[in-house]
């Protein structure tokens, strides 16, 4: 068994006439918390569904223990998907189905446990995110960050062998914020299983990443772990940790001179 | 809402279809019609059958006894051969029953009449009916009631 | 200078307007392509809700009991309001008898599927698109597929066989309750006489050509409005602006589709 859990080749992916990655490649260990951040639009988002296998990439490869997300057959995709856990920005619950039903519905999706088990499992990942006394309630009536929870409860039903975080931090108020925090990072010391965790969140995310890869136009610009980051010497990475308004990513969208544009 | 609950209520509404179903069926189609079973058939010819239509009825002293189940015309005869299922409990039609094209009403739907006859045999499957009247055209009665008119005078 | 500018812009914005027309046609088939191995999808997914009835039946209650007020309401008033027509028009020939075959042979063949199933696009159809979209937009059909869950087999597939089933049942009570308006205002209120109210439809209405047709009828407009409102709301722009042209797609375009069939339909069932 490799140390590389996902391996990422030389990916090219376009949405219409954008490109969005153009030749990225990464490697991410099968233990620890890996960060990847970027600005806004900068494709993360695409990058995770792109690893789930629910999109294509036009050229370039990706690997998930292994195996070819993209060159697997639906069954098998559908195999390897159980041993991923994956949480939306939104939390994605199933709004009809209770909080309990929620967590419950991968089990008895692809298990044959026994009520009284499935409850127990239930029961018990409800625990580990500290809402086994919102199992009752629908997701209608929790706040973003308990609908976050829940989701990473449902994420681990299965026990996998990764979790994919889309911006788990955004809208959230500092407390939730700081229980989502431990939580990333609880979890994955508890499970000793990868941790994907897409951000733009950077002093958060850097507090409990253990590698962090930034990406910008399509390519990794930088990668290593929190502390060489911080003291990059690299004018990009140095804007984006510090939040400053202009530098290698430019304040001004491209544009032709405001001379020409305003007196036309 | 329980899934029991749900389940009484789908069911209510599938109850509910069924018996709108039957109802129509019964009530307001012909179905009762079909459910006669053993029928037996007849030709007749006639030289013009007017407005006559497959499905139109057969009647005998006004109760329909049967339907028009087909209708062809010969070309070497020039007559239209009209095929008849009568159900099979009047089976006592003598076989010179005489079978004409009526009209209910002044403009109602056409249809065939029975008038039995006085023979002791009785039509079976496949024979064939001699004795036909055939339908009154308007346009006809009319003319031949204004050539007569104009004869007159 | 100034009129050959002219000329010329204009000219372009003709060639503009003809590009749009090209784009538009373009459009709407490569949309009706992809609607139509969506409907492939959807029937090959509906295997699946054998093992799994209870969301079938979830779905016949949404959408099939659901609609079943509005429908019973509209029969019922459909046919009150076709006797009383039916009655002022005949009575003048002196055929107020026929007023039960009028009204039977007119909801069982055309008003009962298609009335049904307008009103089935407005109140079923819609809310389809909407649910299915929403779901879209929260990313809970992403998140299902994550959790290596088939959505096609899971919200789809229930919801399209469910729609399908539906139709017919609902056009059916449509009829009957029809006719059982059109019994109380000819018979209660304009004092028909019974006898002729039913005995006149059971001489004229055909099992298998009236009723049989009927249902067949609203059998395919089950399909196609279930099969537009899964699509759109499977295929809409997750957003709250998108929804909303989804859902109104859905309505306008599975009326438009209904009436359309509906002539196809009758020209084939209905023309010897």
């Amino acid at each position: 068994m490799s140390d590389i859990l996902v391996k990422i080749r030389d990916l090219h992916f376009s949405r219409g006439n954008r490109k969005i990655f153009d030749g990225l490649s990464m490697d991410i260990p099968r233990q620890g918390i890996t960060a990847i951040m970027g600005p806004s639009g900068t494709g993360k988002t695409t990058l995770l569904k792109l690893i789930g296998g629910q999109l294509t990439p036009d050229q370039g490869s990706i690997e998930v223990d292994g195996l070819n997300v993209h060159q697997l057959s639906t069954g098998k995709l559908f195999d390897l998907r159980q041993r991923m856990g994956m949480l939306f920005q939104s939390g994605a619950l199933l709004t009809d189905l209770s909080v309990f039903e929620n967590v419950a519905y991968p089990l008895r999706e692809h298990t044959k446990l026994s009520e009284a088990m499935i409850r127990y499992m239930v029961l018990l990942k409800l625990n580990a995110v500290g809402l086994r006394g919102a199992a009752e309630m629908m997701p209608s009536e929790l706040s973003g960050g308990m609908s976050r929870r829940v989701a990473l409860a449902r994420a681990i039903a299965l026990d996998p062998m990764m979790i994919m975080y889309d911006e788990p931090f955004t809208g959230q108020d500092p407390i939730s914020m700081g229980v989502l925090v431990s939580l990333i990072s609880e979890l994955n010391n508890a499970l000793n299983i990868c941790s994907i965790v897409v951000s733009h969140d950077v002093p958060d995310t850097l507090s409990i990443s253990d590698t962090v890869h930034f990406i910008s136009a399509g390519k990794v610009v930088e990668s290593g772990s929190p502390e060489t980051l911080r003291n990059s010497q690299s004018e990009w990475t140095h804007q984006f940790i510090h939040g400053d308004a202009d530098g290698p990513v430019p304040f001004h969208f491209p544009a032709d001179p405001i001379k020409d544009d305003l007196y036309r | 809402m329980t899934s029991r609950k749900i389940e009484i209520l789908v069911g209510l509404f599938v109850a509910a279809a069924m018996a709108a179903f039957f109802m129509l069926a019964m009530n307001v189609s012909n179905m009762s019609s079909y459910n006669g079973g053993e029928k037996y058939e007849l030709t007749a010819r006639f030289d013009n059958i007017g407005g006559l239509k497959v499905r139109s009825p057969v009647a005998a002293g006004g109760v329909r006894i049967g339907r028009v189940t087909d209708i062809q015309y010969n070309s070497d005869t020039y007559e239209a051969i009209v095929s008849i299922a009568i159900d099979e409990q009047y089976n006592k039609f003598p076989i010179d029953t005489a079978a004409s094209i009526l009209t209910s009403g002044l403009l109602g739907e056409q249809f065939i009449g029975f008038e039995p006859g006085a023979e002791e045999e009785f039509l079976k499957q496949g024979d064939v009916i001699d004795l036909t009247q055939s339908a009154l055209v308007l346009e006809q009665i009319i003319g031949q009631f204004l050539y007569s008119k104009a004869d007159e005078e | 200078m100034i009129f050959a500018l002219k000329g010329k812009s204009l000219f372009n914005s003709l060639i503009d307007r003809i590009q749009h027309v090209g784009a538009a046609t373009i459009h709407s088939f490569q949309r009706l392509g992809h609607a139509s191995v969506f409907l492939l999808e959807v029937i090959a997914s509906c295997t699946s809700l054998l093992t799994r009835p209870l969301l079938l039946v979830k779905q016949l209650h949404s959408v099939g009991v659901q609609t079943l007020i509005i429908i019973v309401v509209a029969g019922l008033f459909v046919g009150m309001v076709m006797a009383l027509q039916s009655y002022y028009a005949l009575i003048d020939f002196g055929a107020e008898d026929s007023v039960g075959v009028m009204v039977a042979l007119s909801l069982m063949r055309e008003l009962g599927p298609v009335i049904t199933a307008l009103l089935f696009a407005g109140r079923a159809g819609s809310a389809l698109t909407a649910e299915i979209g929403l779901m879209k937009a929260t990313e809970q059909l992403s998140g299902m597929e994550m959790m290596a869950v088939n959505p096609m087999q899971r919200i789809v597939a229930p919801r399209f066989l469910a729609g399908v089933i539906s139709m017919p049942l609902l056009a059916t009570i449509f009829s009957a309750v029809g006719i059982i308006g059109a019994y109380l205002v000819a018979v209660e209120l304009l004092g028909l006489d019974s006898g002729a109210f039913w005995s006149q439809p059971q001489n004229k209405v055909d099992l298998y050509l009236d009723l049989y047709n009927g249902i067949i009828k609203s059998l395919v407009f089950g399909i196609v409005a279930t099969w537009i409102a899964v699509f759109e709301g499977y295929d809409c722009i997750p957003t709250s602006e998108g929804l909303g042209q989804a859902t109104t797609r859905t309505v306008v375009h599975s009326s438009l589709a209904i009436l359309f069939l509906d002539f196809v339909l009758t020209a084939l069932m209905f023309t010897k």
